[in-house]
């Protein structure tokens, strides 16, 4: 019986054995383990990289940056590129969870701009740690046939005028943050009296609120479901292309200004093919497909450059000039008890 | 004899492994991150936070949508059943097939497709306004979420109440005729008793599924109805606090085995009996 078994486990083990022997073979240079947001990248882009390079891509996809953060902290599937958000890479960051990245290895990160990376220096101090990727700001999309009012404030996500006819994000950092930049305080805050206050405030919304969705924001706009919706920038310029009657603006109490970068983490296998990967992603044409594809702001300012259309290379969508606009904040890591605290408000506004 | 007992066993090893990896195994870990808080240490904080109004409420909340899903199942299937039991075997497998058929599709696709189906500007108000009738404003309400668990769960209640009243014996409900029964009287002494079997397996296989969910009502209630399926998924996906999530999915378990023995104990002796 005992010997049977062992044959048996002998077989599976070596079966599993051969099949990811087999893909290891296939080529010669290795690997790399990327880990992305969905629908984050021009596929196109994933094969150039495997024929000029040699290196298999081995590509996975999460929905949310708290969906992501665990399973690379409990190490299940070890990867070697990670495209996380700011706050989420400070907590990476602290949790000991990143290395350092050593831009002489990354020719081509020169061709991000200057700004970003002073922007990303607020999580990442001294940029020894992260690439940025895209960036962008969150504001209101609204639709001109169903608003005839000067739309600049958040306020208007208040207005019963608009009862089922406003979609707002589903999750807490997003939610929080338009209720507390309503109340002129901070997207940051770990004031109790502030929370609550801005906990009030959202509950005070939610009758008006058709949905609380994420990526369904673009579909429902797209499709006239709703008149107004809190979404990111990057989708902004993608819904406008499908549905003319679409516009984007960025309220006048400020919002949140948010960069995804690639980080690698600690435990990452094959650093030298992360580092050619990210290289790769900040070529000036390879990002240029990339923005092209995904509609998200780009921070490479070569690629920029490389944009053929003027109105979208000048657009005040992709492209704003922050420095017009007050009160722009990005996300910081709250440390597990604020997570906690804000997950616990955002949890009591969903279930009333 | 010895070598065939042997070889038997050998052909167990995949249900084995299959059950530990893949039931034993995924149980232990749920219990583990129940029981223990963040730095690993035992309490039962996690499961005593069912008593959080939020928690307790969509407790409750997913208790009553699916128990009044449970009943309009049961009113909705028992005429079927009854009806089909009483055709002939061509068109009795063609209706079957038909009330199998959705079931081929994926159902997250098939709840999707309800979405799409009653929203503002969706199919059933464009036909709606185009008859000239007002516009049905189900969506992202509890009666969307209702609606979605019975449509997803119908079969599993049609099934085993047709299976169970087509085997009852036609020479039974013959006899309480031929004592003087009358329509009525068979129906309540013969027909429905015998068919409680089938009527358990069919709250068991609706009811669970339907207390668990939390895609129905993430699609259907726009994330505005928060049911313990919701809560416990977003504990995992968002707040990533799995102990909290877990400690929440025991408690779950415990009304599923709850339901499962009150079931239980008006099936004596049926065919659902899983305890």
């Amino acid at each position: 019986m005992k010997r049977y078994l062992c044959a048996f486990a002998l077989a599976v083990l070596l079966a599993g054995v051969c099949l990811t022997g087999c893909g290891k073979n296939g080529s010669s240079k290795g690997e790399v383990v990327v880990y992305n947001w969905g629908e984050y990248i021009d596929p196109d882009t994933l094969s150039m990289f495997e024929e000029e390079t040699g290196i298999k891509v081995i590509y996975d996809e999460f929905e949310t940056n708290e969906t992501m953060y665990p399973k690379v902290e409990a190490g299940a599937t070890v990867y070697d590129v990670i495209c996380p958000s700011d706050y989420t890479i400070r907590k990476m960051i602290e949790n000991d969870l990143l290395q350092e990245i050593d831009l002489d290895h990354i020719p081509n990160a020169k061709n991000i701009g200057a700004q970003y990376y002073k922007e990303a220096e607020g999580f990442d101090p001294g940029n020894r740690y992260a690439v940025p990727y895209c960036w962008g700001t969150v504001g209101i999309l609204y639709n001109k046939t169903m608003v005839d009012e000067k739309v600049d404030s958040w306020e208007i996500l208040w207005d019963p005028k608009y009862k089922d006819n406003i979609l707002m994000q589903d999750s807490v950092r997003d939610a929080f943050m338009v209720a507390l930049k309503t109340k002129g305080y901070s997207m940051n805050t770990l004031d109790l009296d502030e929370l609550t206050e801005a906990k009030n405030y959202l509950l005070e919304q939610k009758p008006l609120v058709q949905a609380y969705v994420v990526d369904q924001v673009r579909d429902k706009m797209i499709g006239n479901e709703a008149a107004i919706g809190v979404i990111y920038s990057g989708e902004a310029i993608y819904t406008q292309r499908e549905n003319p009657d679409l516009e984007y603006v960025i309220p006048k109490e400020g919002t949140n200004v948010w960069i995804d970068s690639w980080v690698i983490p600690k435990n990452a296998k094959n650093l030298e093919n992360a580092e050619k990967f990210i290289d790769f992603m900040c070529r000036p044409d390879i990002a240029l497909m990339n923005f092209e594809y995904i509609t998200y702001s780009t921070p490479n300012d070569a690629a920029r450059e490389l944009i053929e259309d003027e109105e979208i290379k000048n657009s005040p969508i992709a492209f704003p000039d922050l420095s017009q606009y007050d009160h722009l904040e990005t996300y910081t890591y709250l440390g597990q008890e604020g997570d906690e605290l804000y997950n616990e408000l955002w949890k009591e506004v969903k279930s009333e | 004899m010895n070598k065939q007992k042997r070889y038997r066993k050998l052909l167990g090893t995949p249900y084995y492994l299959w059950s530990v990896f893949f039931i034993i195994i995924p149980l232990g870990m749920v219990f583990y991150y129940g029981l223990t808080n963040r730095n690993g240490s035992l309490t039962f904080e996690n499961i005593a936070a069912i008593t959080q109004p939020e928690h307790i409420k969509g407790l409750f909340l997913a208790l009553g949508l699916s128990f009044l899903s449970t009943i309009i199942c049961i009113l909705l299937s028992y005429p079927l059943a009854m009806i089909l039991s009483a055709m002939k075997v061509s068109t009795k497998s063609f209706v079957v097939f038909i009330f199998i058929l959705p079931m081929w599709m994926n159902f997250l696709l098939r709840t999707m497709a309800w979405q799409t189906l009653l929203e503002k500007n969706g199919v059933i108000n464009s036909i709606l306004s185009f008859v000239g009738l007002p516009a049905l404003k189900i969506i992202n309400t509890p009666s969307a979420i209702v609606l979605g668990m019975v449509y997803n769960f119908l079969p599993f209640m049609v099934l085993p109440l047709y299976n169970c009243i087509s085997k009852i014996d036609e020479n039974v409900i013959n006899a309480a005729r031929d004592l003087g029964a009358n329509s009525f009287k068979v129906f309540t002494k013969i027909i429905l008793p015998l068919s409680v079997p089938g009527i358990i397996s069919g709250i068991t296989m609706v009811f669970i599924p339907a207390l668990t969910t939390f895609v129905i009502s993430k699609l259907l209630g726009g994330s505005k109805i928060l049911l313990i399926g919701n809560v416990i998924e977003e504990e995992f996906t968002q707040a990533s606090n799995w102990n909290l999530g877990s400690g929440l999915s025991i408690v779950l378990m415990i009304f599923i085995i709850i339901s499962i023995i009150i079931t239980n104990i008006f099936d004596k002796g049926g065919e659902s009996n899983f305890l």
